[in-house]
């Protein structure tokens, strides 16, 4: 009975974080979508440099782990592959693991660890020193000022990013390819994009857009419910990457799950 | 004598902000336990209480930060506690809040700080904002910091650029949280001395919540003691010298708090008109 009520109570509150994210995304997306077209600009300029941060500051870093990726990869899918004297299919099987899964949610982990926690250390800090409540007594609504320029820079840099990361990604593995796998360099790139449907593109760019939409929502969620005091940002942060990790993973299972069921990818 | 507070408050001239039986709870908790008073137009009152008297949360419901669970605030004409965020917006539009840390925007500069509410709310030019920033900025004091980021600022001088961006939209009613917390005597008579300044120049009404005696003293027009969530007494500085409640004695001459143990002793200590209709056992006021 006790254990009932625990579950019953930890999936009511699941659910209404769930609905809280939903609201936020939901008014985030109508602030850049809809509001343009009632005369309440954008603040593009904001967003531009959000992008910057969000977007072109992570290229190194994102750079150099999704090279690695796509080396162990290589060297993972050729212990199998080797067995069966197939060595020139690692390019495929790298090709195709990255665009489709390990490129977004690379991707995303490490935009998480960037971006996601510094949404909401920036927006719980600006909570404990009410400047969020300035905003509101300023009659500037704190989600249209701070939300909607994150909103928009990630779900354009998060797939661009993940563009990115896939290309890295190939490098990473023609780097054994070549070394290993007697391939030349070239050919490892044909037979990478020989391998790719348009499909695997997009159903990663999907979820990457999808991806992004949630790292904004719990990063600015948890960021707003930050409570009184700076211990309090540090607790906000936390909770945005475990959750943010979490809800990324949940929603590439179910897109995943979606792809496969409705068009067979 | 207006001296302890009644449910209808002695009203001379035009009121700016009025009160009546305003209830605010956080989830279970009631903060405010029916509060009923009268701001009049172009008059400073400043609302004393110790900490956790409620006194902040009375100054975030009167700005629309907190929602009262029962009770009407008409500001300007219009009951706040009944109306949409738009209408509010546009109330907001005409009022401005001095906060405790002073809240500028740390990613700006202070002009651009000052600037924010013109830039969002109004067409005006660039270069017209830039005359309006650096008119502010004159008014309180900081003329040519327009460039300086607030880290860069001492505390008093953060006070003084967050006054500036409260007047940014030129309002009727100004709020002021804790004006000299955390600043040194000196410091905090030149904030008062501002405050002063703007209602002798702009005969605007000011609102400040404060427990620095000295310069609740010195600004204000009437004060009014909030205690546990009561309206303790309500009158001019003058007459609240003269108190004899034991309450605005107590927190006037300094007396540590006696060991009340219980709300109901406490209750004993207020007036007849403010024992409260209902009491819930063990609900201390926070």
């Amino acid at each position: 009975m006790e254990l009932a009520t625990q579950i019953g109570g930890a999936v009511t509150d699941g659910l209404a974080y769930l609905g809280a994210l939903a609201t936020l995304g939901g008014r985030a997306a109508y602030f850049t979508f809809i509001a343009p077209l009632q005369g309440k600009p954008l603040r593009l300029q904001r967003a531009v440099s959000q992008a910057m941060q969000v977007g072109v500051g992570a290229l190194p870093i994102l750079s150099l782990i999704t090279f690695f990726i796509g080396l162990i990869l290589a060297l993972q899918a050729a212990y199998e592959l080797r067995k069966f004297g197939a060595l020139n299919y690692v390019a495929s099987a790298v090709a195709i693991s990255m665009t489709r899964e390990l490129g977004p949610l690379i991707t995303a982990i490490v935009v998480i660890g960037r971006s996601g926690s510094a949404f909401a250390a920036e927006i719980g800090t600006m909570k404990v020193t009410e400047e969020i409540d300035a905003l509101e007594t300023m009659a500037i609504n704190p989600i249209h000022f701070l939300v909607t320029p994150k909103f928009l820079a990630m779900i354009v840099m998060l797939p661009c990013l993940t563009i990115w990361a896939n290309f890295m990604g190939v490098l990473g593995g023609s780097l054994f390819g070549v070394a290993q796998a007697n391939f030349v360099f070239t050919g490892y790139i044909r037979a990478s994009l020989d391998a790719l449907f348009l499909r695997d593109i997009v159903t990663g760019l999907i979820k990457s857009f999808m991806f992004g939409i949630t790292i904004t929502a719990v990063g600015c969620h948890e960021g707003l419910s930050t409570g009184a005091g700076a211990e309090q940002v540090g607790r906000s942060t936390t909770r945005a990457v475990v959750v943010s990790i979490f809800l990324v993973i949940l929603v590439d299972l179910v897109f995943t799950t979606l792809f496969f069921f409705v068009s067979g990818a | 004598m207006a001296m302890e507070e009644t449910s209808n408050p002695v009203v001379q001239g035009e009121a700016m902000i009025s009160l009546r039986d305003l209830r605010v709870s956080y989830g279970e908790r009631e903060i405010l336990h029916g509060i009923s008073l009268d701001v009049m137009r172009g008059e400073t009152m400043v609302i004393l209480g110790g900490s956790g008297s409620g006194k902040s949360t009375l100054l975030r419901t009167l700005v629309g930060l907190e929602k009262p669970s029962s009770g009407e605030i008409w500001l300007k004409g219009q009951n706040i506690a009944a109306i949409s965020d738009a209408e509010m917006d546009e109330i907001r539009k005409k009022i401005g809040m001095s906060f405790q840390g002073g809240a500028l925007f740390g990613s700006m500069t202070v002009g651009e700080n000052v600037a924010l509410p013109l830039r969002e709310h109004t067409k005006l030019e660039d270069s017209t904002i830039e005359i309006i920033v650096r008119l502010k900025l004159d008014q309180v004091g900081l003329a040519g910091f327009e460039n300086y980021m607030p880290s860069q600022l001492s505390g008093g001088m953060k006070k003084r650029a967050a006054v500036a961006r409260a007047l940014a939209m030129d309002p009727e009613i100004l709020f002021f949280d804790e004006p000299s917390a955390g600043l040194d005597p000196i410091i905090a008579a030149g904030v008062d001395e501002l405050i002063l300044d703007l209602k002798k120049a702009f005969h605007m009404t000011v609102v400040v919540v404060t427990h620095e005696l000295a310069s609740a003293f010195l600004i204000a027009d009437r004060m009014v003691l909030i205690d546990k969530g009561y309206i303790v007494a309500l009158g001019t500085p003058e007459e609240m010298r003269k108190s004899t409640h034991p309450r605005v004695r107590q927190f006037f001459d300094r007396i540590a708090e006696p060991a009340v143990s219980e709300e109901l002793d406490y209750l004993q200590m207020l007036t007849e008109d403010n024992r409260p209709k209902r009491v819930a056992a063990g609900k201390r006021g926070a």
